[in-house]
């Protein structure tokens, strides 16, 4: 995918004007999050079962040779095959070489964010194999030519009226007379057309939730049961995944699994939780003939080795984003690029490089929830503020950022100056207010001030006040204490 | 696997290794991974599902319903047909219906019930109804464990607009953990335990892809319906 992040600022002022994406920001986080602590309350084991999920993590991390070793071993032991892949490019050879061989002509999909990170879909077109999104939200952005703006809603800044649109507009080739405009209506309609093309896909692309090393088993969790078909109907499944999806064993996966989709979606499970391990067996009468597993790096070995590696713990849930301000003033495309969220602000960087992502890191309020609710404890606002001094030490502020923290930091390491300083500003501001305790324009603010009143200082500086307070508190002398 | 995948792999494993700050791990280390590989231990189990079995059915039933799959039970197996054709007539469904090739399911005397129409095999496409059976039941979350293989072609599960499941109540356990242990136990010659699928079912096929609006059917079952027998 063509990274759009260097042009976040513009993103942000269109996000912020743009009525059906406020809309539908607006009813969406609550639900997510109010779901998540319902189900978490559920649960006297859920901090326990957190902390044994990031420890799994870490112990993969930290034998990850190992692991994809033995993983490898164990797909192959069942009869599938393993490509391992450097990078995106690699990635997509390999899923068009295998095709070839297989003479696919069209392949169902279930979600995968890899393949958005590798620009899957468009290869594939251009090569004349016709993708099939088979997730709603995945379905529905695809007709619209978009990119999903959620890891786990993908079409979540879509309205209904939007959809009933995308559907009549794309529908009526297959015969579709009627413009349907209820959820149940909608979701029947994408299920019977989807259905035709379930059938007649010659592949099956998902992505992959976790890879057990223990079983060489890829594990898929969905609640539409479209990776299922994706993976029983045709006859080659693909999986697309990187090299931090693999976990020891089946009950480290079973352990995080509980954690995944309270925390995903406020489900005690998800619907659906699939594990998939080699092609059909002699016999089986239904399944896939041939199963093969693209293992791609795609910047994660190097992660690994860097002061960002903690985010290679990431499940995919959208926790951070359910739960993020920013996020919920803006959605996920303004991000620019594959991983919307606190999520998107840590990976993208490390993944697209800072240069190209250096907006992303300072998308953030620091208000710290989505550390606070990231099941793996991923230090989400402390990786951002790594990554804000990396662009700093690699000059690629702009000019006002930098000039502007130099001369403040010039001030504030100087009392002798600040302080004075400081009372000076406190008044102006107060002047300025005349009274009402807040500023509705201010000179070089108009960022804040054109959304919002300013709120205008009362009282003296904080050093005037402690002072103060300092003195009133001193009990007088020959009182008692 | 090709050669250009066989020098990626070095790559890529050489490129872990270097991150790591270290070459290949040491017999000893490889050694203790392996051991964790070979004898997993279970981490920590919720202990909701830490109940009698009788509670158990209870929680699982309870689970289940809570997720919009619906629950009958019959005390003997020969109830089993009519528990079946029942729930069908009363929902208006068809009473053709493609049934799993497994052995467990001949245990229910069908034929009393001429009024089912019954195919056994894979599901197609114009089958409405399946009934199958299934591994276990976890009272934990109210999810069903479906393994495939020739007495469960996995199609069933997701094909037909409805799901009806027999499961016996002895088959209700309490975490999944119990359910991977007793396939663990099953392990052959060649020392492998897994089906080609495993998949853990927790209510019917669903999606708030549109307005966060839970819709159920969205590309799997519309309705899962579980008869728990309590006859062994």
């Amino acid at each position: 995918m063509e990274p759009k992040s260097l042009q976040f600022h513009d993103n942000v002022a269109a996000a912020l004007k743009d009525a059906p994406l406020q809309q539908s920001l607006s009813r969406f986080q609550t639900g997510f999050t109010v779901k998540r602590a319902e189900a978490k309350a559920l649960l006297p084991e859920f901090e326990a079962l957190r902390d044994e999920s990031v420890a799994i993590k870490n112990h993969a991390l930290a034998n990850l040779d190992h692991y994809l070793l033995k993983f490898e071993e164990a797909v192959v032991a069942s009869g599938g095959v393993v490509h391992w892949c450097a990078d995106g490019a690699a990635a997509r050879e390999t899923v068009l070489r295998i095709f070839r061989e297989d003479d696919v002509k069209s392949a169902t999909k279930s979600k995968s964010m890899i393949s958005e990170e590798i620009g899957l879909n468009e290869f594939l077109e251009d090569n004349g194999i016709e993708p099939i999104e088979t997730d709603l939200g995945e379905y529905i952005i695809q007709l619209a030519g978009e990119t999903p703006s959620h890891v786990i809603a993908p079409a979540v800044h879509k309205t209904r009226e939007e959809v009933s649109d995308l559907f009549y507009e794309h529908h009526q080739k297959y015969g579709v007379t009627k413009r349907h405009e209820d959820v149940p209506e909608l979701v029947d309609e994408a299920r019977q057309l989807l259905r035709r093309r379930f059938q007649a896909a010659d592949a099956g692309i998902t992505g992959a939730n976790f890879l057990i090393a223990e079983t060489g088993s890829v594990v898929v969790v969905t609640n539409e049961g479209n990776a299922d078909l994706t993976e029983v109907l045709p006859r080659t499944h693909v999986v697309l995944a990187t090299i931090e999806k693999v976990v020891p064993t089946i009950a480290d996966a079973s352990t995080i699994l509980r954690v995944l989709a309270r925390t995903a979606t406020g489900q005690e499970y998800s619907t659906y939780t699939t594990f998939a391990t080699g092609p059909r067996r002699a016999d089986d009468v239904d399944g896939p003939a041939k199963f093969h597993v693209i293992l791609l790096d795609g910047g994660r070995s190097e992660l690994l080795g860097s002061e960002f590696k903690d985010i290679l713990r990431c499940i995919k849930c959208g926790a951070c984003m359910n739960h993020c301000p920013v996020y919920g003033s803006i959605g996920g495309h303004a991000y620019g690029w594959v991983y919307p969220g606190p999520l998107g602000a840590v990976l993208n960087p490390g993944l697209i490089g800072i240069d190209e992502a250096r907006h992303l890191p300072g998308a953030s309020t620091f208000c710290g929830r989505c550390e606070s609710v990231c099941p793996m404890r991923i230090p989400l606002p402390d990786l951002m503020r790594r990554w804000r001094e990396r662009a700093k030490e690699q000059r690629l502020a702009g000019w006002r950022e930098r000039r502007g923290l130099a001369a403040w930091s010039f001030i504030a390491r100087r009392p002798g100056l600040y302080r004075p300083m400081s009372r000076v500003a406190a008044r102006m501001l107060r002047g300025w207010s005349r009274g009402r305790g807040r500023l509705a324009s201010f000179p070089g603010a108009s960022g804040w001030t054109n959304g919002r009143d300013m709120p205008a200082p009362e009282g003296g500086t904080f050093m005037a006040q402690w002072a103060a307070n300092r003195d009133a508190s001193r009990p007088a002398s020959g009182g008692r204490p | 696997m090709s050669s250009n995948s066989e020098s990626a792999r070095d790559g890529i494993i050489g490129a872990v290794r270097r991150s790591l700050g270290r070459g290949a791990l040491g017999a000893e280390s490889e050694d203790e991974l392996e051991k964790r590989l070979r004898t997993p231990d279970a981490n920590t189990i919720p202990a909701r599902s830490n109940v009698s079995h009788a509670e158990q059915v209870d929680m699982f039933t309870r689970y289940a319903e809570g997720v919009s799959a619906t629950v009958s039970r019959v005390s003997r197996a020969a109830e089993v047909p009519a528990a079946v054709s029942d729930y069908l007539a009363e929902h208006n469904l068809p009473s053709d219906v493609v049934m799993a090739p497994d052995e467990a399911l001949d245990a229910y005397p069908w034929g009393e019930r001429p009024m089912l129409g019954i195919r056994r095999g894979r599901a197609e496409d114009a089958d409405a109804v399946s009934v199958t059976g299934a591994e276990f039941g976890f009272a934990e979350t109210g999810t069903l464990m479906m393994t495939s293989g020739a007495h469960h072609p996995s199609t069933l599960n997701f094909m037909p607009d409805t799901h009806v499941v027999i499961l016996p109540a002895n088959r209700i356990v309490g975490a999944y953990e119990e359910g991977w242990q007793a396939l663990r136990e099953r392990t052959d010659a060649d020392g492998t335990f897994m089906p080609r699928t495993v998949n853990m079912i927790t209510g019917p096929s669903r999606t708030g892809d549109i307005e966060q609006r839970m819709q159920l059917g969205a590309h799997g079952p519309r309705r899962l319906h579980i008869v728990i027998v309590d006859e062994a």
